[in-house]
């Protein structure tokens, strides 16, 4: 018993809490750089920084927290009945089905998502026709907080369903047995068992989605239905785009993370933090059985989920099927595009995987050396900090990387590094809460084992944490894949004839007033992300 | 292992544009001028035949990211041309002191108002409109008053002056047309307005999928539907305030002024070699001469009874206040 009396992770930092602090190094750098790159080029000309602060920036304020706020609650509450019901029923047919469809919103250029959600929605959509032929009258207008609402419903309920997910299956397997042993109720059941699973991983995801909102740009100008819908994020594209003010685009920045930073502390307070089980799981993997009425209430909740999310995609497909797809698909700069999107997704997400299973091994460490005393700052950053990257705008760090860069060598030259580097650390935030919670819950039944077992280095990887982080990880890989395939944000600005990926050409085609390419290319994409989630997952382990 | 592929490949492609800048020509544009069917390819291939010499594309995603590019760049950019840019970002283009005077002769050019500046070459020009659905709408409005002041049912959808080109084309002929009362009719139209994008295409693309009768657009979209669609349902309506110009123009960087092949182009440029790519490819009217005569799709547009225009200094001066006001007008 002496081992539990001498803390072997203590003073000395061990090889998982440098790889960690490396993993944040490269994100910090990353950040660091273009803010220094903008602050370098803003302070030539400052006055752009105090005329920023008027009476037109406080609406500007209002609006963004306003529709964040309302944008996480109507994603994150019925997420969690849909992971809910995912969990309870975990051999339907058709589940991996739902579970891949779900990935697919992440891949979507903002514009396509919202031309899918007007397909239905819109004044030109199906309940529109269906409103007036059936006489019910005019369709309310989508356009306005209800359009915003709803695209970031279809973007964030799937994520954060899957990401809540995530969490219900680190529950031990013992619990349910115990649950059902004991003959507890539906609510008992969720109240004692699932939720408390749950809250730990909601801060997270709720921040997570929180911000993705405070950063919506196209859907919030689109749908917003007039610049009443303004959010923070385009009064920083407007500085640095059409005013090039690095002083104004930086203070803005500084605004938006500083804003962010306060809701995510708050719902880090909301929160708890699960204590782990240390006890190593005997019973095998099993789901309680669900009555009759709890049936049919998560059925509803699971057609209702696929519907939302579905049907819009269906629209895209049925827009992208009118394309002509053969075509397409013979054009040299479409396959090129192709491959440059497949390559950079594929690099981003083996980056991003590295750095995020660094990120989270290093912080899990931190706080077992730690053992009761308060986290320290490091392990705050190692956990909370990464996500923040989601807030710096990708044209910030595009600009600002190549406002220093171009002091020393030719940046554009280094474009496709950037953009891999920059997509990898974009989606850190996702991979990590797909693989935490595994990992996490993992650690503390195996961890003292290994110790005392001496199981150490590769033979611990390959013996004891490869088998239950697998699927994690292909999870987390997944995510990563979808955000890169479909990125357009950092593109945009690093866009150069070399790196062309399938969004930047989608835009490039409707701006030229292809749209039925445009729709075709849309389909493409939605196809390729769908196929290659469908193959990390089964790379991952597909058994569930 | 692909990072360091893709490092290789950088590094290589930095090195293939230094190696062969001798007899090279750099010119920065927009994707849509790049494109397959865009004027590039053909420019390019007519142009490297008269001079003997390579010809380089890069492009970026539009006018104003064009800017931005050679302001990231600054002194250091491989930019012997800029091409792309119009009457809007004139001003602010000059102000970055990038830009070098042409000395070429531009009688030949036909812009409508004429044309002198000693920095910027006009190669095609085009006039903003509104353009609506014939299957969704029969009666278009006839001016800009009708557009205010008609049926808010009908509606139509712009682009965000704060971030779109042809969003400021707006701005700009609701100014011209209204002057100091232009706040009420924003205030006005914005009850007809579905929505504001931030981009064209979006905007397009709302219209094109039916969500409104109208967009902000140029005369010649019509254009576009008749010959490479075969369509008319899709027409500009004409406005009896006239239509407001968007010209657009090429000039030489400071490093281009030393490339002699630099001048040649802008030259070739305003001939007809160049000319006669522009109406089909690139969707405007030619600014010089051309040796083929446009399609009679041309001849059906809309002809602007007046041509509505307000100086690039002007313009920059006072973009930031008028900007304000739009906003505070649409937000009421």
């Amino acid at each position: 018993m002496a081992l539990r009396d001498e803390p072997l992770t203590g003073a000395r930092r061990g090889a998982a809490e440098w790889a960690g602090l490396a993993a944040l190094g490269f994100i910090v750098l990353l950040i660091g750089g273009a803010i220094v790159g903008m602050a370098l080029e803003g302070v030539r000309d400052p006055s752009g920084a105090g005329a920023a602060f008027d009476s037109y920036l406080l609406r500007v304020v209002r609006f963004t927290l306003l529709q964040a706020t309302l944008s996480t609650l109507v994603s994150v509450l019925p997420a969690i009945a849909v992971a809910r019901a995912l969990s309870r029923h975990g051999a339907f047919r058709g589940r991996g089905i739902m579970l891949r469809l779900f990935s697919v919103p992440l891949a979507l250029p903002p514009i396509v998502a919202a031309l899918g959600i007007l397909a239905l929605y819109g004044r030109a959509g199906l309940f529109a026709d269906l409103a007036a032929a059936t006489g019910l009258g005019q369709w309310p207008s989508i356009y306005g907080l209800s359009g915003i609402l709803t695209a970031h419903a279809f973007f964030n309920i799937p994520l954060a369903a899957r990401l809540l997910l995530q969490a219900l299956d680190t529950i031990p397997a013992d619990h349910w047995r115990l649950a059902s042993q004991l003959g507890m109720s539906p609510w008992s059941t969720f109240r004692f068992i699932e939720w408390p699973a749950m809250r730990a991983a909601l801060p997270g995801v709720a921040g997570l989605v929180f911000m993705l909102c405070v950063t919506s740009f196209t859907i919030v100008l689109t749908l917003g239905g007039g610049p009443a819908a303004t959010t923070l994020e385009v009064a920083i594209y407007q500085a640095l785009r059409f005013d090039f003010d690095p002083a104004r685009a930086l203070i803005l920045t500084v605004l938006q993370l500083g804003l962010t930073i306060s809701v995510v502390f708050l719902l880090a307070r909301l929160g708890a933090n699960m204590s782990g089980e240390a006890s190593i799981s005997i019973s095998r993997r099993r789901h309680a059985g669900a009555g009759r009425m709890e049936t049919l209430f998560n059925a509803a909740v699971l057609g209702l989920a696929f519907i939302f999310v579905g049907a819009p995609i269906a629209a895209v497909v049925t827009a992208g099927l009118e394309a002509d797809l053969a075509r397409l698909l013979g054009e040299a700069a479409v396959r090129s595009a192709l491959l440059t999107s497949l390559l950079l997704a594929l690099v981003a997400a083996v980056l991003c995987s590295v750095l995020t299973y660094a990120l989270v091994s290093g912080r899990m460490r931190l706080e077992s050396g730690r053992r009761s005393a308060p986290a320290g700052l490091l392990e705050r950053a190692l956990d909370g900090g990464t996500s923040l990257v989601l807030v710096v705008p990708p044209i910030i760090i595009g600009a600002g990387w190549f406002l220093l860069l171009r002091r020393f060598a030719d940046a554009f030259a280094l474009a496709p590094v950037m953009v891999a580097s920059v997509n990898a650390v974009m989606a850190i935030p996702f991979a990590v809460r797909a693989i935490r919670p595994a990992h996490d819950s993992a650690f503390d039944r195996h961890d003292r084992l290994c110790r005392q077992l001496g199981i150490r280095g590769l033979s611990r990887l390959r013996l004891v944490d490869w088998p239950v982080m697998r699927r994690p990880l292909a999870t987390g890989f997944a995510f990563a894949m979808a955000l890169s395939i479909g990125d357009l944000g950092v593109i945009a600005l690093f866009g150069s004839e070399e790196v062309q990926t399938l969004p930047y050409l989608l835009l490039s085609r409707m701006s030229s007033y292809r749209t039925a390419d445009a729709a075709g290319i849309a389909l493409i994409l939605a196809v390729f992300c769908f196929l290659l989630i469908m193959l990390a997952e089964r790379l991952g382990g597909e058994r569930r | 292992m692909r990072v360091s592929t893709l490092l290789t490949a950088a590094a290589f492609a930095a090195f293939a544009q230094t190696a062969s800048a001798a007899d090279t020509l750099t010119i920065y544009t927009y994707e849509s001028f790049t494109a397959e069917w865009g004027p590039g390819p053909q420019v390019e291939k007519a142009f490297e035949a008269e001079c003997g010499c390579d010809l380089k594309f890069v492009a970026v995603a539009d006018g104003v990211a064009l800017l931005n590019r050679v302001r990231l760049e600054g002194e250091e950019t491989k930019a012997d041309i800029v091409l792309g840019l119009d009457t809007n970002l004139m001003a602010s283009a000059k102000a970055t002191g990038l830009f070098a005077e042409h000395g070429i002769d531009m009688t030949g050019l036909k812009v409508p108002g004429g044309w002198s500046d000693d920095v910027f070459v006009p190669y095609d020009y085009g006039y903003f409109a509104v353009v609506y659905d014939t299957e969704r709408m029969s009666s278009p409005p006839g001016s800009l008053k009708e557009l205010v002041e008609g049926d808010a049912d009908q509606k139509i959808v712009i682009q965000d002056p704060r971030t779109s080109t042809p969003g400021l084309g707006l701005l700009l002929w609701m100014k011209a047309v209204y002057g100091d009362k232009a706040d009420e009719a924003w205030a006005k139209l914005s009850e007809r307005v579905l929505t504001v994008t931030p981009g064209w295409s979006e905007a397009y693309g709302l219209f094109t999928s039916g969500e409104a009768p109208m967009v902000l657009s140029y005369t010649t979209s019509q254009a576009y539907h008749m010959i490479a669609e075969g369509s008319d349902r899709y027409q500009a309506a004409s406005f009896s305030e006239g239509h407001y110009l968007q010209i657009e123009l090429a000039a030489l960087t400071k490093k281009g002024a030393a490339n002699p092949l630099g001048e040649g182009f802008l030259t070739f440029m305003t001939g007809p070699a160049f000319q006669d790519v522009i109406p089909e490819t690139n969707w405007m009217f030619p600014a010089g001469e051309t040796d083929k005569p446009l399609d009679p799709a041309f001849s059906r547009l809309v002809e602007p009874q007046e041509t509505l225009q307000i100086g690039a200094e002007e313009v920059e001066a006072n973009r930031k206040a008028w900007v304000d006001e739009w906003l505070s007008a649409m937000s009421r």
